[in-house]
């Protein structure tokens, strides 16, 4: 009851082999250039690992039982070695490849769904918005149907996988109207890169996750036909709710390989490096911090592993979706924030060479802050979490 | 075309790998296995080969029971079908009975037009099986090929020998033993590893194939193991501080170990 069935396992000995293999040697060259490795794509590609969710139709292995669970095993996996590389995974199936199966049309998704399973293509979704961010509501770009086309105007900030060599579109949030109510009313339309009046602005000079794409985005009258708009109109805000919890799932995965990895990390230096004659390790300061990071990654595992199979059991209608919401908000919460005491910990426990590129885990420490930022910062999921315990809002 | 990739479950070479007390054999249990790592590239070959004319890709293992993990990862990178012979009178087996069984096996599995192996396994190392085989089973043996072809019946290989690379042809059905310098093994996809769930995997005792138990196991060896050591460890090394002889002090150093 407490653990994967063995399958499960079986799949994450071949995605380890595959990060230690392909990703591992050249991590710290890739985060030192800020490059992003597209020759890496279709490799994941191969491996299965874009179209974990995704029927067979579509160039897909969706294994009708547990496909997401897969997916959080995979996106782990691949955390534990980098977290850009997890990020990528988990944003180009949660944010690019999803929109597109929950809410496309049958032509939608044949015109874009294979080339994104196989890693020939890489699709983003824009919601944040330099003056929309947790407040994703207040969307301000715009689009208006014209001679059936859609005119976008606006900008879009913070845009993961939006500006790789080979992404193919972006779906972005838009006003399309204002409903009876006064209230705004928000699309999801599919833009493909290289639309004219479609800008990529260059890329943000970031704290941590070099090696993952970030944009902003700036739409300039950009033109594209009304079959672009993506499921129903004036549903795009619901749509985009529907696939946040996903998401936040799949970052506690991620953020559940960054502890692994301080866990293995730390482990190892405490028991080699010696100071004061023996092993550092030997000191409770330091062993006790260690069997906290242990305590840490198996939180993370259980509430993200119990998350995904409630996420599972939701799509063949066994679980209610209020039982996704608040496991996905508890997983999240949990994981990101201890992912990044986590590497706090195993950061201080490596000294002055913690603080050094040779070793992985100064990576880790910068990149684990966004965990509590993205998908819903922990502010966010702490309100819906309240919401859902009945307490008074305004 | 139909092939048979012979493939060996051994001791994963990232563990502590050790021998029986009681009989001096490898230690099988105690350990986490795999399939041998230069059997990948026996199993990659044999699925270029069908990919390219199509064709059956069967595997064949002989050892305990977890050795059927082997052929699990051999029908996720895309293999047809697994037979594994299992008997507990093979604890013990040499290469030599290890080739018997497989030749009777394969010789049960009907004609064949290529029997394909690593150039060794990773633990035992010795590197004879596809020979001995070949020879039981009244095949050409085309060994350490690092480049392979079939057309019009027969196969092409080039083996890399020191002084140069000699190009082999031989008529079908043949051996052929495989480097690791053939191919790039693919990883097992997860379509793979959902389709090996279905695949068929039988499984043979000695009985099975045609072979007595006293034709194997560890009482038929030619050879037997009659003690072993642990390896000792690593001295601590000789740490050369440089007072302005240091490279003088290197160069004694390598000398003496005939390096240079
Ligand atoms: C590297 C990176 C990649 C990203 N990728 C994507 C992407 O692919 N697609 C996309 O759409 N977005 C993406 N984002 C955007 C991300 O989701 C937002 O940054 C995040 O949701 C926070 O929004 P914000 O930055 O506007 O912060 P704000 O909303 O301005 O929040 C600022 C602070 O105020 C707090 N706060 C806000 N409202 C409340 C409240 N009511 N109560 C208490 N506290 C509150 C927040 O928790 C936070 O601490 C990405 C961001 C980064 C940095």
């Amino acid at each position: 009851m407490f653990e994967l069935p063995k399958e499960y396992e079986l799949f994450r000995g071949v995605v380890r082999d595959f990060a230690a293999a392909e990703v591992a040697p050249h991590v710290a060259r890739w985060d030192r250039e800020s490059y992003f490795p597209t020759e890496l794509m279709p490799k994941m590609g191969e491996l299965g690992l874009f179209g974990l969710v995704v029927p067979e139709e579509y160039g897909g292995a969706d294994p009708g039982e547990g496909a997401f669970t897969y997916l959080c095993v995979a996106i782990e996996e691949l955390g534990r070695v980098d977290q850009s590389i997890g990020i990528t995974l988990s944003a180009g199936v949660g944010l690019g490849i999803n929109p597109i199966l929950t809410f496309g049309s049958h032509e939608q998704k044949e015109r874009w769904l294979p080339d994104l399973v196989a890693g020939r293509a890489l699709a983003g979704f824009g919601l944040t918005e330099p003056e929309a961010g947790s407040d994703a509501g207040a969307t301000a770009t715009t689009a208006r149907l014209e001679d059936g086309q859609w005119v976008v105007n606006g900008s879009k900030a913070f845009i993961t996988n939006a500006g790789t060599p080979i992404t193919s579109v972006v779906s972005v949030t838009a006003r399309t109207g204002t409903k009876p109510n006064g209230s705004a009313e928000i699309s999801a339309i599919i833009l493909p890169n290289g639309t004219p009046g479609f800008t990529v602005d260059p890329p943000y000079h970031k704290l941590g996750w070099h090696i993952s794409d970030t944009h902003g985005l700036s739409f300039s009258d950009v033109r594209v036909p009304e079959e672009n708009l993506l499921g129903e109109r004036g549903h795009g805000f619901r749509q985009f709710l529907a696939t946040l919890d996903d998401g936040r799932i799949a970052i506690s995965a991620l953020a559940l390989g960054c502890i692994q990895a301080c866990l293995e990390m730390a482990t190892e230096y405490a028991k080699t490096r010696i100071a004061f004659g023996r092993p550092i390790g030997a000191n409770q300061g330091v062993s006790f911090q260690i069997s906290d990071l242990a305590v840490m990654a198996e939180s993370a595992r259980v509430l993200t592993y119990k998350a995904a199979w409630l996420k599972d059991e939701h799509t063949h209608g066994r679980r209610s979706l209020e039982e996704v919401k608040r496991a996905a908000s508890i997983a999240k919460l949990y994981s990101t924030e201890a992912a990044v005491a986590a590497t706090r910990i195993a950061t201080q426990i490596f000294g002055g060479n913690g603080f050094m590129e040779e070793y992985p885990v100064a990576r880790f420490y910068r990149d684990a802050k966004i965990l509590e930022i993205g998908e819903g910062t922990s502010e966010i999921q702490r309100m819906v979490l309240a919401r859902l315990l009945g307490l008074p809002s305004d | 075309m139909n092939i048979v990739v012979c493939v060996k479950h051994v001791p994963d070479a990232q563990g502590d790998r050790t021998f029986r007390e009681s009989d001096n054999t490898t230690d099988r249990a105690n350990v986490d296995g795999l399939l041998s790592e230069l059997d990948e590239y026996a199993v990659e070959t044999a699925l270029q080969l069908v990919e390219a004319d199509g064709g059956e890709v069967t595997v064949v293992t002989m050892g305990p029971d977890q050795a059927s993990d082997a052929i699990k990862k051999a029908l996720q990178m895309g293999a047809d079908k697994g037979v594994h012979i299992c008997d507990d009178a093979l604890h013990g087996s040499d290469a030599v009975a290890t080739s018997l069984v497989l030749a009777k096996a394969i010789e049960k599995l009907g004609p064949v037009d290529l029997v394909v192996t690593g150039m060794a396994s990773t633990d035992g190392t010795m590197g004879v099986v596809p020979a001995m085989l070949a020879e039981r089973l009244g095949l050409p043996q085309v060994t350490f090929a690092s480049e392979i072809s079939v057309a019009d019946g027969a196969v092409t290989i080039r083996r890399d020998g020191d002084a140069g690379s000699q190009t082999i042809r031989s008529g079908l059905p043949a051996l052929v033993s495989v480097t690791d310098q053939i191919n790039e093994p693919r990883y097992p996809s997860f379509k793979g590893i959902m389709a090996a769930k279905k695949k068929p995997v039988e499984s043979w005792t000695l009985a099975d194939v045609g072979v007595g138990p006293d034709e194997v196991g560890l009482g038929a060896a030619w050879t037997t193991v009659s003690s072993f050591a642990a390896r000792p460890p690593r001295g601590a090394g000789t740490i050369v501080s440089d007072d302005g002889t240091g490279a003088d002090q290197l160069v004694a150093f390598l000398s003496e170990r005939k390096f240079v």
